[in-house]
C-alpha cells in the first residue's frame, strides 16, 4: 500500500491548485430587499461575486457606515497568495520525489503554518475594514462593528451576514488529514491491518 | 292636427325604444345587472395571489387614448407598469428627454400623442415567444415594437398612405410581416381634392411590415392598393393558411358622409384574402412598383441608449390588377368587425357587427372557390368570392352586436357582443351556443392567453369593457374602463374578478410569464454603454463649455451626484445635463430634476445615460435633486448650479465634496 500516501499528496496539490479554479471564502449579506442576497466570493487572486456589480453594491452598502472601500488593486495579498499556493504546489511535488514519510510531514506542516497564517491575515483584514471606520461617515453605530463572520452566521445591522470557505477548504482539510493519518498508517503496520487500510483508503477518496 | 301627429309621432317612438330595451335586455341572455352576484362559488382565492408571489401571466392592454400599453398580473389583476409608447410621459422622461425624442417623430414633426388599440405578440411557429409586443397607433399611423427584456419601446415606424391605422398590427405564423389596414381610405397619392370626388380619387392601402429575424427591425416590405373601403379589423392564417391574412372591411359604400347610416346599407362587405406569399413572388418577378413616399423609422439602441429616426422616401406597392391571386374578396354580412383565425388555420370568423348572426368561412372552401373561380363578380380586379361556396356555418342568433373571437385550444370559441353585454361560448365544426356570461358593461375586445396564435393558454379569459357606470366609486363625470376575469377551464365560464384599466384597453394580449420571466433584463452593463456623452466613473464627471452650450458629465450613484455644485453657467446658456446611472444592481434607478426645467425629469436605469436641457433664465442659485428613492441618503442626493448674468466673468468650475483641508 505504498500508493496511497503518494495518491493523498498529489490530491492535496490538486486541492490546493483549486483554489484557482473555486473561490475560497464566500459572504452572502441578506436583507429584506436583497432577498436573493449580495454575495462576494474571495479568490486567491481576485474578489468578484455573483453579478459583475456585486463588489461596487457591497462598497455603496459599505460606504454609509464608513468602512473602506474594497478595492482588489490595493490588497498585496491577492498578489503574494497565488506564489505561495504554487510554491507550496512545487514543494509538494519534491515531497513526492523524495516520497518519504518526513517529507509528507514537513509538507504538511508547512502547510498548517501558513494555513494558519493565511486565516490570522484574512481575520485582520476582515477586523481591519469591520472597525476602523471614517469618521464622517453617514451613519454611525455606537458599537457597532462590521466585520463579518469568519465561518457561520451574524447579524450586522439590517443585514445577516452568512460566510463559509467551500468546498475545497474542506479538500484541504481532508486530504491533509488523509496524508497525516496515511504517515501514521505507513509508519506502523500498514500491510498487517488490510481492514484499517481499506478504513483509511475510503476516508482517502 | 299638426300637434296630434307629432304627439303620436312621439309616443310611438318612445313605445318602440322601450320595446327595443326590453328586447335588448331579454335577448341574449342579458341578464340585466347582475353586481356581485355574478361571482359564484370561491372566486377571492381562485384570483388571491399572495404577497410577494408572481401571478402566472402577463396581460398586456392597449392603453387605448392614453396611447400606452398597460402591463398586468393575471389571475391578480394587478397593474405593474405602463409602457410608454405612443405618448410623453413626463414619469420616466419619454418624450421629454433628448434620448427618447426622435422616438415621436413623424413626417407631420413631433407628434407626442396617439391611440393605440392592439397590442400583439411576436410568434414563433403559431405560439407566442415572448420577445416583443407590436401595437398599432392609430391617429398617425405607426405601429411600435416593444422590447420584452427591456419592456421598453425599441422601435416605431411610420405608415405611409394610409389614415387611421386599425387593423394592425396582427402578426403572421413566425412573425414574418405585422400588418397595418388604413381604417380610412384618403387620396392616393395625398393631394387636394374635393372630398366628394371619394370613390374615384380615395384608396385604401394595406401594408405588410417585415420583422427581421435576428434584431426586430421593422420595414415596410409591401403596400397593396385596394378600393376605398374602411379596412377594419385583420389576422393572419395559420397551419394551412399559413401566408394568407384577412382583413374586415365596412363602407364598401364608399360614403364620405354620414357613414352611420350611409355605410350600413349593403347587406354584405367583406373580408379581404390577401397571398402574401404570392405577393412575395410577384416582388420577385419584378411586379411591384416603387413610388415616392415619406415617413420615418425610429430606433431606440440599448447600447447608446439613444434613439434615431430616419427618413424613409419610398415605398413598394402591388397592384390587385397587376397581381391575379394576390386578393380575393369574401362576402361577410353587416359591416363585420373582427376577424380571427381558429388555431387549426381552418376556420375565419367574421363578425358581422350589424348582423344577427355570427359568420364563419371555411379556408378550404375558400381555396375550392377559388380553383372553380366561383366569382359572384369583380371590384377593380378583385374577384368576389360566392358566399354561398365559401361559408362554412352560422352561428344562429347568439346575441347582439358581435365584435371578437378568440379561441381555447379545446375546440371552443368565444365571442363578445356589445350590445348585449355578454361574451358567448360556442362550438368550432357545430356552431351551437353552448354557455354565456354578462359583462359589465359594453365589452369590445376580450382575450384568452395565446387565444389568436396556434397553442392557446386557456385557462383565463379576459373582457375588456368600455363603460363601468356604477362598478367602482364614482370618480366625476370621467370614470375607468375595466377589465373582467373570467375561468374558462370548466364546461361553464365563471366570473372571477374585475379591476379598472388605464385608458381604453381595447385589445390585450396575455402570455405565461415563463416565456418572459427567464429573459428580463435587471440592468444595463455600463461596459456596454455607449453614449457619446457618457461618464462611466466620477472620474470622467465634468463640465464643458462651448459657446452658449454647456455639457454636463454628471454621474449618480448612491446617494449623491457628481458634480454637485456648479458655477459659471449664464442666463441664456443651453444647458445639457447628461446624466449616467452607474448603478450596477437592480431597481436602483435615480431621478434628475432641476428647478424650472420646461421639460419633465429624467429617470435613469442602472447603467444608462439620459439627458435633459435646461435653459437658465435668471441670475441665482438653483438646486437639483434625485427624484427616485434610490437610498437612506437619498433626501441628501442635491446639487446646485449658479447661474450668473450673460455677462458675468464667473469662472466654470465644478466640484464634488469639500477639498482636503491644507496640511
Amino acid at each position: 500500500m505504498k500508493a496511497l500516501p503518494r495518491l493523498c499528496m498529489m490530491l492535496a496539490i490538486a486541492g490546493i491548485l483549486s483554489l484557482f479554479l473555486f473561490p475560497m471564502w464566500k459572504i452572502i449579506l441578506y436583507a429584506p430587499q436583497y432577498p436573493t442576497g449580495v454575495q462576494m466570493n474571495i479568490w486567491i487572486n481576485k474578489i468578484d461575486g455573483t453579478e459583475p456589480g456585486t463588489l461596487q453594491n457591497v462598497n455603496i452598502l459599505n460606504h454609509y457606515v464608513g468602512m473602506k472601500f474594497i478595492e482588489p488593486d490595493s490588497i498585496p495579498e491577492l498578489t503574494y497568495f497565488p506564489m505561495v499556493i504554487l510554491g507550496m504546489a512545487v514543494l509538494g511535488l519534491i515531497a513526492l520525489l523524495i516520497n518519504r514519510p518526513w517529507s509528507y510531514l514537513s509538507w504538511m506542516i508547512i502547510m498548517i503554518i501558513l494555513s494558519a497564517i493565511g486565516f490570522y491575515d484574512f481575520y485582520l483584514w476582515e477586523y481591519d475594514y469591520g472597525h476602523n471606520l471614517s469618521d464622517t461617515a453617514p451613519i454611525k453605530i455606537p458599537g457597532a462593528s462590521f466585520q463579518p463572520p469568519l465561518f457561520g452566521t451574524k447579524i450586522i445591522v439590517n443585514f445577516t451576514a452568512v460566510s463559509f470557505h467551500i468546498s475545497e477548504g474542506i479538500w484541504l482539510v481532508r486530504v491533509s488529514f488523509s496524508v497525516s493519518l496515511h504517515i501514521g498508517s505507513d509508519a506502523n503496520c500498514p500491510d498487517a491491518n488490510p481492514d484499517l487500510t481499506d478504513h483509511l483508503a475510503d476516508r482517502c477518496l | 292636427m299638426k300637434t296630434t301627429k307629432s304627439f303620436f309621432f312621439w309616443s310611438m317612438s318612445a313605445f318602440t325604444l322601450l320595446l327595443l330595451a326590453g328586447l335588448l335586455a331579454s335577448c341574449g341572455g342579458g341578464q340585466g345587472k347582475a353586481g356581485p352576484s355574478a361571482v359564484s362559488g370561491d372566486a377571492a382565492s381562485a384570483v388571491y395571489v399572495p404577497p410577494g408571489q408572481y401571478d402566472e401571466f402577463y396581460a398586456f392592454m392597449s392603453g387605448g387614448f392614453s396611447g400606452q400599453v398597460g402591463v398586468y398580473g393575471l389571475p391578480s389583476g394587478r397593474m405593474l407598469r405602463v409602457i410608454p409608447v405612443f405618448s410623453v410621459d413626463a414619469e420616466k422622461g419619454y418624450g421629454f428627454n433628448e434620448e427618447t425624442k426622435p422616438m415621436l417623430e413623424t413626417s407631420f414633426g413631433f407628434v407626442p400623442w396617439d391611440d393605440a388599440h392592439h397590442p400583439e405578440l411576436s410568434q414563433t411557429n403559431g405560439e407566442t415567444d415572448g420577445r416583443y409586443l407590436f401595437i398599432n397607433g392609430n391617429n398617425t399611423p405607426r405601429i411600435a415594437r416593444i422590447d420584452l427584456t427591456t419592456f421598453e419601446t425599441a422601435e416605431i415606424i411610420e405608415i405611409p398612405n394610409s389614415g387611421g391605422n386599425h387593423s394592425s398590427p396582427f402578426t403572421t405564423e413566425n412573425t414574418e410581416y405585422v400588418v397595418a389596414g388604413t381604417r380610412f381610405s384618403v387620396p392616393y397619392p395625398q393631394k387636394d381634392v374635393a372630398i366628394n370626388t371619394y370613390a374615384e380619387n380615395f384608396k385604401g392601402v394595406l401594408s405588410f411590415i417585415s420583422v427581421d429575424k435576428e434584431d426586430g427591425d421593422m420595414d415596410i416590405s409591401f403596400q397593396v392598393l385596394l378600393p376605398a373601403f374602411d379596412y377594419d379589423l385583420a389576422h393572419s392564417g395559420k397551419g394551412d393558411s399559413h401566408g394568407w391574412t384577412f382583413f374586415t372591411t365596412y363602407n364598401t359604400e364608399m360614403k364620405n358622409t354620414l357613414l352611420e347610416v350611409g355605410a350600413s346599407q349593403n347587406d354584405k362587405d367583406y373580408i379581404a384574402a390577401v397571398n402574401w406569399k404570392l405577393a412575395e413572388k410577384y416582388i420577385a418577378e419584378g411586379k411591384s412598383k416603387e413610388i415616392p413616399a415619406n415617413y420615418r423609422d425610429n430606433s431606440y439602441d440599448d447600447k447608446t441608449h439613444m434613439a434615431t429616426s430616419k427618413k424613409v422616401d419610398k415605398v413598394r406597392v402591388l397592384l390587385p390588377e397587376d397581381c391575379p391571386g394576390l386578393v380575393y374578396f369574401l362576402p361577410t354580412p353587416k359591416s363585420p368587425h373582427g376577424v380571427d383565425v381558429d388555431p387549426t388555420g381552418e376556420y375565419i370568423v367574421g363578425s358581422g357587427k350589424l348582423s344577427a348572426d355570427l359568420t364563419v368561412h371555411s379556408f378550404k372552401k375558400m381555396l375550392a372557390a377559388i380553383e372553380n373561380k366561383a366569382f359572384e363578380t369583380t371590384i377593380s380586379g378583385i374577384p368576389v368570392l360566392k358566399y354561398e361556396e365559401v361559408v362554412a356555418g352560422v352561428v344562429k342568433e347568439p346575441g347582439l352586436g358581435p365584435l371578437h373571437t378568440e379561441f381555447d385550444g379545446n375546440g371552443n370559441a368565444y365571442t363578445t357582443f356589445f350590445i348585449s353585454s355578454e361574451v358567448v361560448k360556442w362550438k368550432v365544426g357545430t356552431w351551437e351556443v353552448l354557455d354565456r356570461v354578462p359583462t359589465f358593461y359594453s365589452v369590445g375586445h376580450l382575450m384568452i392567453p395565446g387565444g389568436d396564435s396556434k397553442k392557446p393558454q386557456g385557462k383565463y379569459l379576459v373582457a375588456l369593457n368600455k363603460i363601468t357606470k356604477d362598478r367602482y366609486l364614482p370618480t366625476g363625470p370621467e370614470l375607468t374602463q375595466s377589465a373582467q376575469l373570467y375561468d374558462i377551464t370548466g364546461d361553464k365560464m365563471k366570473m372571477l374578478l374585475d379591476f379598472p384599466t388605464i385608458g381604453e384597453p381595447h385589445y390585450a394580449q396575455g402570455i405565461s410569464a415563463d416565456r418572459i420571466v427567464p429573459k428580463s433584463k435587471k440592468f444595463y452593463p455600463l461596459e456596454e454603454n455607449q453614449h457619446p456623452y457618457k461618464a462611466l466613473g466620477e472620474k470622467d464627471s465634468r463640465v464643458e463649455r462651448s459657446g452658449k452650450d454647456v455639457h454636463v458629465y454628471m454621474t449618480t450613484i448612491r446617494s449623491h451626484f457628481s458634480p454637485d455644485n456648479i458655477e459659471g453657467i449664464k442666463v441664456g446658456d443651453r444647458v445639457y445635463f447628461h446624466v449616467t446611472n452607474l448603478e450596477q444592481d437592480w431597481d436602483v434607478p435615480h431621478g434628475f430634476a432641476i428647478q424650472g426645467a420646461n421639460n419633465a425629469e429624467l429617470l435613469i436605469m442602472p447603467g444608462q445615460t439620459e439627458t435633459l436641457v435646461w435653459y437658465p433664465k435668471n441670475e441665482g442659485v438653483f438646486p437639483f435633486y434625485c427624484t427616485d428613492f434610490c437610498s437612506a441618503l437619498h433626501q441628501e442626493m442635491q446639487g446646485y448650479v449658479r447661474v450668473s448674468s450673460a455677462s458675468s466673468s464667473t469662472p466654470l468650475v465644478w466640484s464634488l465634496g469639500e477639498p482636503e483641508p491644507a496640511q
